[in-house]
């Protein structure tokens, strides 16, 4: 079970930090996806972020989770020597983080 | 009950022309607002100013007056904009005499001034964001700085009759803000309203973000008409809830899940968004699809603004200087790879060494960070490199180029470029140390 079938994701900047929004197609998901969505699981399937701090801020009544990268962009988009020095390609690539849980290896 | 509605006519400097003149012609708007200061604007606004005192306004202002004016005018719709940049007065002058060139005789047209502390910043050492420097330590490179002004300002030039209104740097939301202020009397310290007013000034101020713009995922997440997509607008009442929508026909979709994307987009606690007017709450927001391409926004909120007002710095900060060369074929990762190990050697063996340097293969992992196995088709190596001087710079785009002859085999469509950096860090001032001004020209 791939995120992308549970959630869409956008991707925001300021100064040097990267924002992530993952949000639920459907409420009923939200209590899986904060399961799964961590900081930890966020920061594994995008290794290598130069990252000063995460926090993870979760809206219920919104279905979504937003993630805040502190100095994930290396000075920011006016300095940054990066391809994408917004970051605005770092969210699509959570699209494919694995939900799994126990219960699905029984179905 | 009154509603006013509120268009989105641009989301930045270089956004389409077009459909701002779809919602000027077709949208019943009451206000049109054009948002197009990102970050640095600004500062590569005043670069041009210092080079002839006219300029500093945004490039495309004349032509999207030109574009929206006269139907504008014919709706009585009233136009806002920060497209005044780094001098607001010159594009006063610019939209009259585009406005004079029209026979829009009588037009009303407005400029705010007062953002611009670039005196304040230079002989006070304020600490910037980073946390680890003050404005003296850049005193010598700095280049701009302006305030995020509030509604105020604007609110003054609507009641005085302005039909445009040009401000410099302010708050996004708060260009949107301002007509809700004007039209229902919110009070500066009714913190509920001027938070949902918030709330709707950012889902409206990168306009077709909200609209299925930075949305689509072909097979996921499926949005029609990208091509002639439709910019919203909001009916917005007096309890500061509203209804979104945009122009029928238009490309694009509106849904709660467009809205919720944009709500957060380029927020960090959504309970404590920080704005000039207002420390808005949008973590209460409620969306409800009540039509199709139509959201009811109900909830969010407000309580009491900051003491301080956040100022952009802009500064000198040397120059970056990139090249690339693309591979394809098989071996294609290997030969890439090759191909930066060399100009990486280059860069020593003759002293260049820029302070920082990022090699990558585009197509692999110049983007991405998760890499996926398998041999691609083609790469494109990527060297980037952080220097003091142009010439530097300029020196690692030639070792690039110099992989035609001297590199892996098979490399091609060699490209380079050199640009100065021109960086923006933030600061605080006091709010009481600006002085906000109001002036009005009649076509």
């Amino acid at each position: 079970m791939r995120l992308h079938r549970l959630a869409h994701v956008r991707t925001g900047d300021k100064g040097d930090t990267s924002q992530i929004s993952v949000i639920a197609f459907d409420p009923k998901d939200f209590d899986r996806l904060e399961r799964r969505v961590t900081v930890d699981r966020l920061l594994a399937h995008l290794p290598n972020l130069p990252v000063r701090s995460v926090v993870r801020h979760a809206l219920p009544g919104l279905g979504a989770l937003n993630f805040v990268l502190e100095g994930a962009l290396r000075g920011g988009v006016t300095r940054s020597l990066s391809l994408d020095p917004h970051g605005k390609t770092l969210g699509a690539q959570l699209l494919d983080l694995d939900l799994s849980e126990k219960e699905d290896l029984s179905q | 009950m009154t509603t006013i509605r509120i268009g989105a006519g641009a989301g930045y400097s270089g956004d389409r022309i077009e459909p701002a003149v779809e919602l000027a012609e077709k949208g019943g708007l009451d206000y049109l607002v054009f948002e197009c200061l990102a970050e640095r604007t600004i500062a590569l606004a005043h670069l041009r100013r210092l080079r002839a005192a006219h300029a500093g306004y945004d490039p495309l202002l004349e032509r999207r007056m030109r574009a929206v004016l006269p139907a504008a005018r014919r709706g009585g719709v009233r136009i806002i904009t920060n497209m005044g940049a780094a001098n607001p007065l010159a594009a006063m002058n610019a939209t009259v005499a585009v406005a004079r060139e029209l026979g829009l005789h009588g037009l009303k047209v407005a400029a705010v001034t007062g953002d611009d502390v670039k005196h304040v910043v230079s002989t006070q050492d304020l600490p910037l964001d980073d946390g680890e420097r003050t404005s003296a330590d850049i005193e010598d490179r700095i280049i701009s700085a302006n305030a995020y002004l509030g509604a105020g300002p604007i609110v003054t030039a609507l009641e005085r009759g302005a039909d445009v209104v040009i401000t410099g740097r302010v708050g996004d939301p708060a260009m949107f803000l301002a007509p809700m202020i004007h039209a229902f009397g919110w009070q500066e310290d009714d913190w509920t309203c001027l938070g949902r007013g918030t709330m709707i000034g950012h889902l409206l101020e990168c306009a077709g973000q909200l609209t299925g713009g930075y949305f689509a995922v072909p097979g996921l997440t499926e949005v029609p008409g990208l091509a002639r997509l439709g910019f919203p607008y909001a009916d917005v009442s007096a309890d500061g809830s509203a209804v979104l929508s945009k122009v029928a026909g238009s490309g694009g979709l509106l849904t709660v899940d467009t809205c919720k994307e944009q709500l957060l987009y380029e927020v960090f606690d959504p309970s404590a968004y920080l704005q000039a007017d207002v420390t808005a709450d949008f973590s209460t927001a409620r969306f409800d699809q009540i039509g199709k391409d139509t959201v009811a926004v109900s909830g969010g909120g407000g309580r009491e603004r900051p003491a301080r007002l956040k100022v952009s710095v802009g500064y000198h900060d040397g120059f970056i200087g990139e090249g690339q060369i693309s591979y394809a074929g098989p071996y294609c990762e290997k030969r890439g790879r090759l191909a930066l190990d060399i100009v990486r050697e280059r860069l020593q063996l003759t002293g260049l060494s820029p302070s920082e340097l990022d090699l990558s293969l585009i197509g692999i992992d110049a983007a991405s960070r998760t890499g996926r196995g398998g041999e691609p088709a083609e790469v494109r190596a990527r060297v980037a490199g952080r220097t003091v001087t142009r010439d530097h710079a300029a020196a690692i785009g030639a070792e690039v180029e110099a992989l035609y002859t001297n590199g892996p085999a098979g490399g091609g469509g060699s490209d380079s470029r050199v640009r100065e950096v021109v960086a923006v860090a933030s600061t605080f001032v006091d709010r009481h140390i600006i002085q906000p001004s109001v002036v009005m020209e009649v076509c």
